[in-house]
Parts: C-alpha cells; structure tokens; sequence
C-alpha cells in the first residue's frame, strides 16, 4: 500500500482528535480524543520506521504508548476526584475560575 | 555500552531522581505533622545537586549515544531550575501547613518535575525531548490538584491536564512529522539528513510548526495561553509561583535548543511567525493585565508578558552573529525574571489567608504602611517587573532590546518600550493600594517566606548595580551550545 495511505488516516485522526478536544464537553470524551491524538502520530512513526527501516520510530512508539498510560491514571485520579466533590465532569461547569 | 563517563553527564539529574525515588519511601516513616523533615530532605537533595551542577559547569560532552548533551547552556539553566526548586520548597512549608495540604509526596513530585526540567535542558533527541516533557508536566497535574476537594484547584488541574496533554499531542505528532521527513529522531540525525537534501522538507515545516505550538502551549505563548490565568489562580500558590519560573526556563530551554540546533535553515519563514507571536504575547499579556483584581491572575497574565519578552530575543535566532547574543540575553532575563517572580509571589503566599481568599488587589490596602520593609521589597519587585532603573529588570529589558535591534527588529523593541510603559500601570497600581489606602490587614510572614523576600529583593538591587556578573555567565553559557 502506498504511503499516503497511512499520512491520510492519521491526519483524519489527529484531526478527529483536536475536533473532539475542542468541540466535546464531557471530560472523558476529550480525554479519549487526546489518545486519539497521540495514536495518529504513533502511526506516521510506525509507517515511516517501515518506509526507512529503522528501529527509532519503533522505539518511540513503545515510549508513547507507555507515557500515555501513566497520564491516563493522572488524568482519570482527577476526573474521579472531581466527580465525587460536583457530580458531573461536564467541562463547561468548570467555571469557578475566572477574571 | 553505558560507561562512567555517560552517567557523570547527567550527575545532577541522576541525584534528583534517585534522592526522589528514596525521599517517596523515606516519608512512610515520618510522621504526620512532622514533614518538614521531608521538605529539608528534599532541599538537601536540590543542594546536592545544585553542588555538582556548579562544580561542572564550563564542561561540554555527549552521553548515551548522543541522546544528551552536557553545554554550559545546560548546566546554566539547571543552576537557575534547582535554585528555583529550593526556593518553591521554602515557599511551600508554612504554605503546606496553613492549608492544611501538608503531604509529603508534595516534596517527592516537585524533586520528579525538577529531574524532568533538568533532562529537558539537556535533550539532544526528540525521544528525550517528550520524555522530559512528561516527567516534567506528569506530576505538575498532580501538584495543581494538590489541594483536593477544593474546587478551584481540581478545576486547574484538570484544565492544566488537558491542555497540558493537547500540547503534548501536537509535540508527538510533530515528531513524527520531523521523524518521517528526515529518517531519523536524533539532533544530528536530523541535521544531517537536512544538509545531503534527503529531506523532505514539507513534511519538515510542518512538523516544525507544530513543535512550536506544542511549546507555544507550554511557555504560555499568545495564543496558546488561555490555560495560564485559571492554572495560576487554582493552583496552591506555592506551586504556581514554582510553575511561573521553573516551567518557563525549561520550556525556553528545550524551544532555544530545538530551534538554534534543528530549525536554523528555516529561518527565514519561521522569523516571521516569532515576530507575530511574540508582539502579540506581550500585548495580550500587558493590556489583560490592566482589568485585573485577583492578585494572582494579574501575575498570571504579567508571566505572559514577560514571556513575549523572552521570546523577543530569539525571533532573530537564523542570524548567526546575533544568536549567541539572544541566547545569553534571554537567559539573563530569565534570571532576572525568577528573582522578581518568587519575590512576588513570596507576599502572594503571604497574604493569602484561606484557600485562594483574601486576593483582591483591595487586600493589599495599607500593607505598605504597616509592613514597611514588606512595602519596600514590593516596589522593588513591582519596579523590576516594569524595567525600571537601578533593578535587575532594567538590565534585562536593556540586553533584550539591544539584541533585537541588533538583529534589525527595531519595531519589535520598540512595541517592547511601549508594552513595558502600558506595565508600569498595573504594577504601580499594586504599589498605590500598598501605600495610599488605609487597611488592616495582618501578613502571615512565615521565616522562610520572609528569607526568599528578603533574599530576592537584595539579589534584584544587587545584581542591577554589577548586572555584568550573570551576564558573562550567560555568555559563557552560550558559546558551548552546539
């Protein structure tokens, strides 16, 4: 299969993601449309370590996979915390902080 | 293999995170109440660090297969990080208490967040590039969020959080651009590949542009600054105040490394993409700054002018005479700026009386009066900030300016003049509310907290009047970038 391929979903996907983070309200959905994110770039790294045939982009991709793991629990500790002081993750009554 | 040589390149950040990794299993046996051992711990440790920092400053050398490097640039800018780590720990102590958010593991993230700063100032790989990045950010959310169950400072963690990890997002994803144009993740790989013309170099500027939103986002650059205000407001003070310097010097860090290193041959197109951001940081930053009341989103919007400052110095960063100038002149005023900055947010935490009250401008009446040498180191503070005469910020300004208009960007020093007038406004009026309006309000002055205002306030007179000292290290600081 050609390249371009593989450049175009991840670019449908990064672009899904940044839509998602942009425009969802609920705190988990755009949580999952930042992994989103992260996975389209680990695609062009999968892609291209293939095209060039070296390891490097392998490797990142492993180190991507395991530091999205770890802000998973960061990210979903806070969302707990949150939901038992609000009762909601709704991001748009995030709202006590302004100016 | 790894040898001897590979782990005395990165000594300091080896001592924190070791120190780091043992403070977390040390603290199980110290009791509650009692964790200001933890916080002396940790200082020790920094100290440790900030020791063999010093004693190797001036040497250069690659380490781990080139995956970091060891410059004067480097080791100039863990200085200012571990000293900036020590004094958020002083500022943290009493803080902690009074909140009643006295943990120890408040200690063990920071001494984490610090060993990320440090690797990020060292990187020489994409793949340590956002490594550190996420060491450094990973326990910063928790930090924000630190006084759980209070909904100011959930909300900016999460805030922090999410956008902390959109930033990320577009870093990896510009990575991978950079990784599929060039073949390769490492700075000389790159380089490479770019000079013998293997590159392909749309994939290239794409992936250029969007390293720099992605750092865009971490330094609080206009227009990716709409986290900052609520961050710095929710967040436990003494994290913010850590956050204002510590992120700011390693977000130029790794943007100065990557931009001075990978992207000279874009020059020309990314020069005009600076310029814009950086006049329009300063603008955005400075003109918020005047409708604010909350003491802490007014500083909040002032660290982003200040960062449209720093990014003033390098929008000239292609032309090769000038670099090395914009280098130590941006390194100068992030020293400058810290000084200033933990002087500020030292009486911040001073007078901040429950969780996040007690932080109108109002609060301040008749300080000035009452407190005397508070009211003093204030204007000091309030003066440096706006580059006035006789305080470090002044030499700051002074070198920033210089550079650009050595590099031929005399609008952009000019809108600097201009934007740095607008300033005096907002800064003076803290001084008017400190002076002019009668009030009684009582100061919790922990010894601590009056040591860092005491401290930061002679060093910023000081180092005005001998501003060569810093600023022949930072020079030296420069010459062994490669």
């Amino acid at each position: 299969m050609p390249i371009s391929y593989f450049l175009a979903i991840s670019a449908i996907m990064f672009v899904v993601g940044i839509l998602g983070v942009v425009l969802r309200r609920n705190a988990l959905v755009m949580f999952m449309s930042l992994e989103l994110m992260f996975n389209a770039a680990n695609l062009i790294f999968v892609t291209y370590a293939n095209y060039y045939q070296v390891l490097s982009g392998q490797i990142f991709v492993f180190f991507i996979m395991a530091v999205a793991a770890a802000e998973v629990a960061v990210g979903l500790a806070l969302m707990v915390a949150i939901f038992r002081n609000k009762h909601s993750i709704d991001i748009d009554q995030m709202n006590s902080l302004k100016g | 293999m790894t040898q001897m040589s590979d782990l005395l390149t990165i000594l300091p950040v080896f001592i924190v995170v070791i120190w780091a990794v043992l403070l977390l299993l040390i603290d199980l046996w110290i009791p509650k109440g009692r964790k200001g051992i933890t916080a002396l711990l940790a200082v020790l440790g920094l100290a440790t660090a900030l020791g063999v920092d010093l004693a190797i400053q001036g040497q250069t050398s690659f380490a781990f297969n080139q995956m970091v490097v060891l410059d004067g640039f480097s080791s100039f800018l863990q200085v200012v990080i571990l000293a900036s780590g020590i004094t958020a720990i002083a500022l943290a102590y009493d803080y902690l208490k009074r909140m009643d958010i006295e943990h120890g593991e408040y200690y063990v993230l920071l001494l984490f967040s610090i060993a990320g700063m440090m690797l990020m100032t060292q990187a020489y790989n994409l793949l340590m590039v956002f490594l550190s990045l996420e060491l450094l950010s990973i326990p910063l959310y928790v930090l924000a969020g630190f006084a759980r169950s209070r909904t100011e400072s959930e909300e900016a963690a999460l805030k922090y959080f999410m956008l902390g990890a959109f930033a990320s997002g577009f870093v990896l994803y510009g990575s991978a651009m950079i990784f599929g144009s060039t073949g390769a993740i490492d700075f000389p790989g790159i380089v490479a590949a770019l000079n013998n013309g293997s590159a392909n170099l749309i994939l290239f500027v794409i992936g250029a542009a969007l390293l720099l939103v992605g750092f865009g986002f971490k330094v609080a650059a206009v227009p990716f600054q709409m986290w900052t205000p609520d961050v710095y407001q929710g967040a436990p003070s003494s994290i913010t105040a850590f956050m204002s310097v510590a992120v700011k010097a390693a977000g130029f860090a790794v943007l100065l490394r990557v931009f001075l290193v990978l992207f000279p041959s874009l020059a020309d197109k990314m020069t005009p993409v600076l310029w814009m951001i950086a006049v329009l940081t300063m603008l955005v930053g400075n003109v918020v700054a005047l409708a604010q009341n909350n003491i802490k989103r007014l500083l909040a919007y002032s660290s982003i002018a200040h960062a449209g400052y720093i990014l003033m110095a390098f929008v000239g960063y292609g032309n090769g005479e000038v670099a090395t100038n914009s280098i130590s002149s941006a390194l100068f005023y992030l020293v400058a700026y810290g000084l200033t900055s933990f002087g500020a947010w030292a009486l911040v935490i001073a007078i901040e009386k429950e969780y996040g009250k007690g932080l109108m401008l109002e609060d301040l009446s008749g300080l000035g009066k009452r407190y005397p040498w508070l009211g003093a180191a204030m204007l000091i503070f309030m003066l440096s900030f706006a580059g006035v005469p006789l305080t470090m910020g002044f030499w700051g300004k002074f070198y920033l300016f210089r550079t650009a208009v050595q590099a031929g960007n005399v609008s952009l020093a000019l809108i600097g003049l201009l934007t740095s007038l607008v300033s005096a406004f907002y800064y003076l009026r803290i001084i008017v509310y400190m002076f002019m309006k009668p009030g009684d309000r009582e100061l919790h002055i922990d010894k601590w907290v009056s040591l860092v205002l005491v401290v930061t306030a002679l060093a910023v007179v000081a180092l005005a009047v001998f501003p060569g000292l810093i600023f022949e290290w930072a020079a030296q600081a420069v010459m062994l970038l490669q």
